[in-house]
Formats: structure tokens, sequence, C-alpha cells
């Protein structure tokens, strides 16, 4: 604290001219890999992100030409045990090493100092060490897949986890390692908030993305440490034989699934707060109007994040667990929809009356909207008992979750990449391919997976290799659906790339954003402020107009 | 949208899934009805300045009431509709399952079992106990929108009464590996006299088989061996090595050739004559093994030397 109330005034006349920025601060490869700011370790997780996000778009690309057809010989170039390997792949990289450090990782960490003026987060160098050890488990995760990859899906459930051959337990371990890196940013987070915030700011003056972040971090925190004992009881009965999930060495395999839930149920909010808490930065300043029911979004932000914890056993109606826990974790499940609906309604009333520019960012957000919504949605199919048994394991809950995890987090994430983007680097990426990428996705996606509900709905099973005939015309839809979103995904980031050759003429404040990330030059200096700098107005304030330069110095 | 309704349960589950489908379809034109409207209507137009709401209490707690009531009223319905699916009634058919990568297998209430196809009577509760030997399954029927787990160590249920002849498709759906999209299955559901006729004949494999694997199929399905070996070593009963041809000494001093009638006899009614050394202990199967194995029982008998 008392080290950002004395940050040294460099430069001495208020109207500071471009100065050096944090990328051209320090040369070198070793400045990067050994760098404690924030804004690097952002980049350096976003291209991580992107790099995983390719490979797991890949895997998901091989999954579905394997399912252009249903009744593959014994000969098909893609077998079954490759398939299998491929989806549970899919699963991992865009679970573990894609959605859940995408948000934090890589916007969280450039952007959240920066909104509560801060010079970097709490502890820099535990920021440093969560990047490697996220480096390491990639890492590991990348020999299981050079080792002949796994096969147990990405639930891991046993007893079949622990009975199949392959790198399991170096696959496990690989995402217990990756928890740590969660836990670390999430720690960093929680002090970060707790301690620097500018002078004035109170909690109800931070950016509601500030208030996101905060929430997943304390799910990270207080989850993950979960799945990271049972993913390394998994790998003791994997290696010693001891009994723990396994039925026939006396294990219970249901055991593993209340484990597993219990983490990865409030992982869905790991992975969806953020997305919201991006959304809740765009829609405002694209609308240049005050965010409608603040406390509400901030609150309901805290109140997904501790009701969570109590829905789990909504993934096992059908796996044998007590009728009396499947009725209470129904319940419980409707509760913890309330407050995302709410959120949504908080948008739509931001935007009404708003004076809105529908630019790059803001195209996301309205994709965001409306696949969010039906992912929010068709949950409530699958949160009803009667409705569930049917649909449980089949491809409506792919569907479902898709529309949540990439029509929601993923999206998100690309909206918020496209709106920090000119802060980041200083440069702005051309608006008209940008957008069209985004129709695309937009498109492409509910060719993707809506025609999985009406698949899911007619009871095809997830997970399949084979299926009845019937279905084939909606997998080929589907399939053409992952070309198209792969085209747009395509087009945005060789749009974002192709930006970098551009000199750096973005504004400071392009956007015309309220929040204090936007009071520093484009690319931010190293300490990212020359002074501490004070709240000149409250976030999405839009009383008195707003500049494209800064207006605090 | 839905599969083929085959019992009352699933037309009970659809009515509710249609419900949520109109819920869905209404709530997702009012988001994006008002999102792209508020795009066009309040497009951007410079030196507007917006007006500064921060929240409107009324609004908000209808926003909020209400979906809460639907979704409370949400839960209610599916909940009443999965105590139906929970609880077999008392008085159901039996059909025991085994589940193994990547076959099914079913045990009939006679003991007959049963490969991946199998019939039951119309209009009848049908309840399967299930079992897995390996990893978890799960016995998934669509059109009877019934799904449940089948888990090692454990023995889970389901049930469901379909109300339709026809033939319908059973499938795994919990992830099993390899083979997992192939471990699929049909249950025909037919007339109760169809199914009784069904029942006599046996699957279609009893067709092709020599009388004395049948045989040994009715040795362990009726418990006969409980009480007698075929290895020689004595058990409650007498073994079944070398019996067919030898000269038993029975109780009451006579003594017999066991000749197929005798072994019949012996089947049928055990208290006629009981070998000398044995209490009395066999019960009366008389009228309960069906024809095919009960010629298959004397064939096995004959063929232990
Ligand atoms: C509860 C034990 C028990 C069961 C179960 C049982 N038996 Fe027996 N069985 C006996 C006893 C004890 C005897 C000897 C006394 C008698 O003859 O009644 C016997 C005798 C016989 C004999 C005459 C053997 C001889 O040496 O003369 C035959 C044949 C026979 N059983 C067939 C069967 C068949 C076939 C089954 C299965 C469908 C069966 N048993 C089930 C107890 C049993
Ligand atoms: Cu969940
Ligand atoms: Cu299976």
């Amino acid at each position: 604290m008392a080290d950002i109330l004395t940050s040294p005034h460099v430069g001495a006349d208020v109207q500071h001219g471009k100065e050096i920025d944090y990328i051209e601060a320090k040369k070198g490869i070793w400045s990067w890999m050994s760098t404690v700011d924030h804004k690097r370790l952002g980049l350096m997780y976003l291209w991580a992100v992107v790099a995983n996000f390719i490979v797991g778009g890949i895997f998901a690309l091989l999954v579905r030409i394997t399912l252009l057809t249903g009744n593959h010989g014994d000969n098909y170039f893609i077998s079954a045990e490759l398939y299998n390997r491929f989806f549970t792949l899919h699963g991992i990289v865009m679970v573990f090493l894609v959605i859940i450090p995408s948000v934090p990782g890589a916007l969280g960490n450039f952007v959240l100092p920066l909104m509560l003026g801060a010079k970097d987060v709490a502890f820099p160098r535990m920021n440093l060490a969560s990047f490697w050890i996220y480096t390491l488990g990639n890492l590991m995760a990348i020999g299981a897949i050079a080792l002949g990859m796994v096969d147990t899906g990405w639930t891991f459930y046993t007893p079949y986890s622990s009975t199949t051959n392959g790198p399991v337990s170096l696959m496990a371990l690989a995402a217990f390692t990756l928890g740590f890196s969660s836990i670390f940013t999430g720690i960093n987070f929680i002090a970060t908030v707790h301690k620097l915030r500018a002078p004035g700011m109170g909690w109800f003056d931070m950016p509601l993305f500030v208030w996101g972040i905060y929430s997943t971090s304390l799910i990270q925190v207080l989850a993950t440490p979960v799945v990271g004992i049972t993913l390394v009881l998994l790998t003791i009965e994997r290696a010693w034989g001891i009994g723990v999930f396994d039925a026939s060495k006396g294990g219970d395999p249901v055991l593993f699934q209340h484990f597993f839930w219990f983490y990865s149920h409030p992982a869905v909010y790991i992975m969806i707060l953020p997305g919201m808490a991006v959304i809740s930065e765009i829609i405002p300043t694209f609308s240049a109007k005050t965010i409608f029911g603040y406390k509400a979004i901030a609150y309901s932000s805290v109140a997904i994040a501790l009701i969570g914890f109590l829905v789990w056993g909504h993934h096992m109606f059908p796996s044998g667990q007590s009728q009396l826990a499947s009725l209470i974790f129904s319940f419980l499940t409707f509760l913890v929809a309330i407050p995302s609906g709410i959120k949504v309604f908080n948008w739509l009333a931001t935007m009404w009356r708003g004076n809105i520019s529908l630019d790059t960012p803001m195209v996301w957000a309205v994709n965001f909207l409306l696949l969010f919504t039906i992912g929010g949605l068709t949950g409530i199919f699958l949160g009803a008992l009667s409705t569930d048994i049917h649909l449980h394991d089949t491809y409506f809950v792919v569907a479902h979750f898709h529309y949540v995890m990439m029509g929601g987090t993923i999206t998100a994430f690309l909206g918020g990449v496209h709106y920090w983007w000119p802060k980041m680097f200083g440069r702005m990426y051309n608006e008209g391919p940008a957008k069209i990428a985004a129709y695309l996705y937009f498109v492409g996606f509910n060719v993707l997976f809506l025609s999985q509900f009406v698949m899911g709905s007619n009871g095809m099973p997830r997970r399949y290799y084979n299926y009845l005939p019937e279905f084939q015309p909606w997998h080929v839809a589907s399939t053409v659906g992952s070309w198209i979103i792969a085209a747009g995904l395509f087009l945005a980031l060789g749009n974002l790339l192709a930006s970098l050759r551009k000199p750096k003429e973005a504004t400071d404040n392009p956007w015309k954003g309220t929040t204090l990330e936007w009071q520093t030059q484009s690319p931010p200096i190293e300490h990212n402020f020359h002074d501490q700098p004070v709240l000149h107005r409250a976030p999405y304030d839009y009383r008195t107009p707003v500049s494209v330069d800064r207006e605090i110095h | 949208m839905l599969p083929e309704q085959g019992s009352q349960h699933a037309r009970n589950v659809d009515l509710l899934f249609m419900a949520l489908f109109w819920l869905n379809v209404f709530f997702f034109v009012l988001v994006a009805g008002l999102a792209i409207y508020c795009v066009y209507a309040f497009k951007r137009r410079e030196g507007v300045k917006t007006p500064h709401i921060t929240h409107n209490l009324a609004l908000e707690l209808i926003w909020s009431v209400i979906p809460t009531i639907l979704v409370i009223g949400v839960f209610f319905w599916g909940a009443a509709g999965y105590l139906d699916y929970a609880v077999a009634p008392g008085n159901s058919l039996e059909i025991a399952v085994t589940a193994k990568k990547w076959n099914w297998s079913f045990t009939m209430p006679d003991g007959s079992v049963y490969g991946k196809d199998i019939q039951i009577p119309v209009n009848t509760n049908v309840k399967f106990v299930m079992t897995s030997n390996d990893v978890l399954h799960d016995f998934y029927v669509p059109a009877m929108r019934v799904k449940h787990d089948v888990v090692p160590n454990r023995y889970t249920e389901v049930w469901f009464n379909a109300e339709k002849e026809g033939t319908y498709h059973l499938a795994c759906a919990e992830y099993c590996g390899k083979s997992h999209s192939d471990m699929a299955g049909s249950i025909k559901v037919v007339s109760a006299a169809e199914y009784e006729k069904w029942l006599v004949n046996g699957p279609p494999e009893w067709e092709t088989m020599k009388p004395e694997d049948l045989g040994k199929i009715a040795y362990e399905a009726y418990g006969c061996n409980t009480c007698h070996s075929v290895d020689g070593s004595k058990n409650t009963g007498p073994t079944w090595k070398g019996l067919y041809g030898r000269t038993e000494k029975l109780a009451d001093g006579s003594s017999v050739v066991a000749d197929e009638a005798y072994i019949e006899e012996s089947i049928n009614y055990p208290g006629r004559k009981v070998v000398a050394g044995y209490e009395n202990q066999m019960p009366a199967f008389e009228g309960q093994i069906k024809p095919k194995l009960f010629k298959g029982l004397i064939a096995y008998i004959k063929s232990l030397k």
C-alpha cells in the first residue's frame, strides 16, 4: 500500500507524451520469462491460451469429422480408440488449459490492477510462479498426449479411469498441477482487490469486472483443492492398487463423482463468472450509459459463487445417489439460476435508452447475450428432475454446456480481447473483418450446437463413435457448423495478428470507457500510471462526456 | 423433436419438456428481441446524452420474483415426474440385468438368461435390477424416458410400464470405452401370451445349441448346482457324475437302474424314489422347467460319464 502511495512521479509535467511502454521497457526473451509485470504475464497467458485453444479446437474438428458418418467399420481411418482420445483431449485442453485461465489469466492479469489503479498485483512473484506452474501443467499434458493420449473423458470417471491403459496418471497430475496455478492466481487477485484499490475507491466503486474476477477467485481458492486431492487419489489407486474408487478393489465409484463435481460444478462458475465480468464492462461502455443495477450484478456474482457450491449433485441424478439428495440438488440448482437471469435483465436495461455503438466488442457482447441466454434457459430442462433423466448424458447436455462455456465464456473472452486489444498493444485492428468474424462465429455456433439439441432430445447419447442412421443429417449439419465457426475464429485471430504490424496509433481511451485502465497510455507504461491515480469518476458514470484521451494524468 | 412415447411416464415427461420448450422460446424471444431492438433503436448518435438510471426497484423485483416463481413451479413438476419413475411398484416383473464391456445380459424371472435382445409383456410393470461386472454403464431406453447408471458392486433399479407393443432401442449412456456406442440392445414389447411363448422357446441361441449345453445352463439357472456336483463329490444330493445307467439303492431297500424315465421322475417327483443315504430334501420341479431345458438336463446328465 505504502509503496503505491509514494510511487515516483515520472515526468513532472501534466501532459505526458507517449513514453516507453511495458512491452518495450525491457528487451530479450529472459526479460519476458522472468517478468513480474502483470501486463506481460497477461500477454503470456493470452498467447498460451490461444495456442491451447487451437490445439483443443483441432481435437474438436477431428471429433466432428469422425461423426460425419455413424457406421464406421473396423478399418475407418479414425478408430474408436482414437475417437475416444480426441473427445477426451478436446475436453481436457479446453477446460483446464483454455477456459479456466482465459479471462482471469489473460485479461484479469492485464486489466485488474489497472482498473484498481495499482502498480501491479499484490504478489507479483507469485503471479510469475502461477504462470510457470501453468506452463509445467501444460507440458505434462503435452507429455501425456505424446505418450499415447488418454481415453477417460475429461471427467476421469472411475472405475474406467482407474483401469484403462495409457498415461492417465500423468494427465491427472497435469490437471492437479494446473489447479495450483489457478489457486495462486485466485489468492493473488483476492489480496489485490482487498489491498490495492486506489485511494477513494470503495468496494462499490470497483468496476464490475473486478467483482466478477473476485468472486471467481473465491471459488478457485475454495474448490480447486478438492479436485486436486481427488485426482491424486485416482493416481494412487492406479499406481499402488489402493481401492478408493474402484469397486473391484473395494472402492466406491460414485464417491469419485461426488468429489469431482464438488469442484467441477463450481468450476462452471470459475468459467462463466469471468465471462459475465467482461460483458459487464463492454455493455455500459458501448451503450455510453451507466450500468443498470450495479449492486445487483455485484452481489449476484458473489451469490452465484456461494450457492454454486451446493448444487454439484445435479450431475448425478441417474447415478444412484439418493432420491432425497436429487430433490434437494434440483431445488438448489433452480435457485442458482436466478442470479444469472437477473444479470441478463440488468444488461438489457443498461442498453435500453443507451447510445449504442455496435463496434466489434459490442458485437461479441450481443453474441454473448443471445448464446448465453440459450445456454441458461436450456439448463432448466436439466435442472428439472424428470426431464433430466431423459436428457442426461445425451447431446442435449453437450449442446447446453457448449452454449454456456463456449457461447458464454469464450464469446466473452473474444469480446474482451477485442475490447482491451488497443490498450494491450496500442493498435487498432480492422473493424470490418473483425465484425465479419463475429457474425460467422454466431452463425457457425448455432448450426453446430442447435442441431445437437435436436439430437439430444431425440435420445442420442454423448461420446458415441457409431450412431443410429436417423441422426446422420443432424451430425452432418453439426460438422458443417464446426467449419463455419473455425473460419470465423481464424479470421478473428488473423485480423488481430495483422494489426500488430501497424504503428501504435490507438488513443488512450478509444471506446470512451470510464474505468481506470483507460486513464493511462496505450499501451501502458511499465508502472501503469505516473502517479497514484485517484478515482476521477464512478465507473460507468456518463453524466459528463468522456474523452478519447486521458482525463487524469 | 422427441422419440416415440412408449409409456404413460414418457408422455408425462414430454408434457413438461414441451412446456419448458415454450418457456424457453418465450424468454429467448424476449431477451433477443430486446437486445436487437436496443441495438437498432438506440443506435449511436454523436452528442446524445444517456439517462443516468442506476436501478429501479419495481422492475428488479419483477424480474427476480417472476422467474423465481416459475422455476420453483418447474422444480415441483419435475420432481413429481421423477418420483413416479424412481420407485418401482411392488408387483413388478423383475428382470436382473448385468452389464459388462460391452454387452448386456438379462436374467428372466424363470432363471433363463438372455443376451442383449429381450421381450417383455405389454401393460406390465417391469423392473430391472442392475449391476455391472466392470466399469460404469447406463441403461437408457429413450422411448420410455428412463435412464439409470449401472454400477459395479451395487444394485440399481429402473422400471417402466410399456403401453404399446413394439421394439424399443436400449442404449448405454455412460461412457465405458472402446465399444460404448455399440453396447445397444432391444426390448420388444409383446402381448402376455406371446411373452409366455417366447419364454418357453427361449433365446434364439438355444435353437442351435447342443442339448447337453442347454442342460448345463439349466443346471445353473435352476440351482441344481447347489445340491448336485458333476465331479463325483458328495453334496446334499448325489453327484450326477456317472449317474446315468448306475444302479441306485433306494431308501426303501429296493434298487433301480437310472434310465431316462427314472431321472425324469426324480426331477418331477423326487419324493417318490429317495436314494439311500440321502434326505428327501429336493424340491419338486414338476412343470417348472422349460421342455427344452428339461430335455437338455437329461442329455447333460447322460453326458457326465
Ligand atoms: C435342495 C437340494 C437339491 C436341489 C436344489 C436339487 N436336488 Fe436333486 N436331489 C437332491 C437330493 C437330496 C436327492 C436324493 C434324494 C432323492 O432322491 O430325492 C436328489 C436326487 C436327484 C436325482 C436322483 C439322483 C440319483 O442319484 O438317483 C436327480 C436326477 C436329481 N436330483 C435331479 C435334480 C435336478 C435336475 C435339479 C435341478 C432342477 C435338482 N435335482 C435340484 C437334492 C436337490
Ligand atoms: Cu453443474
Ligand atoms: Cu457405455
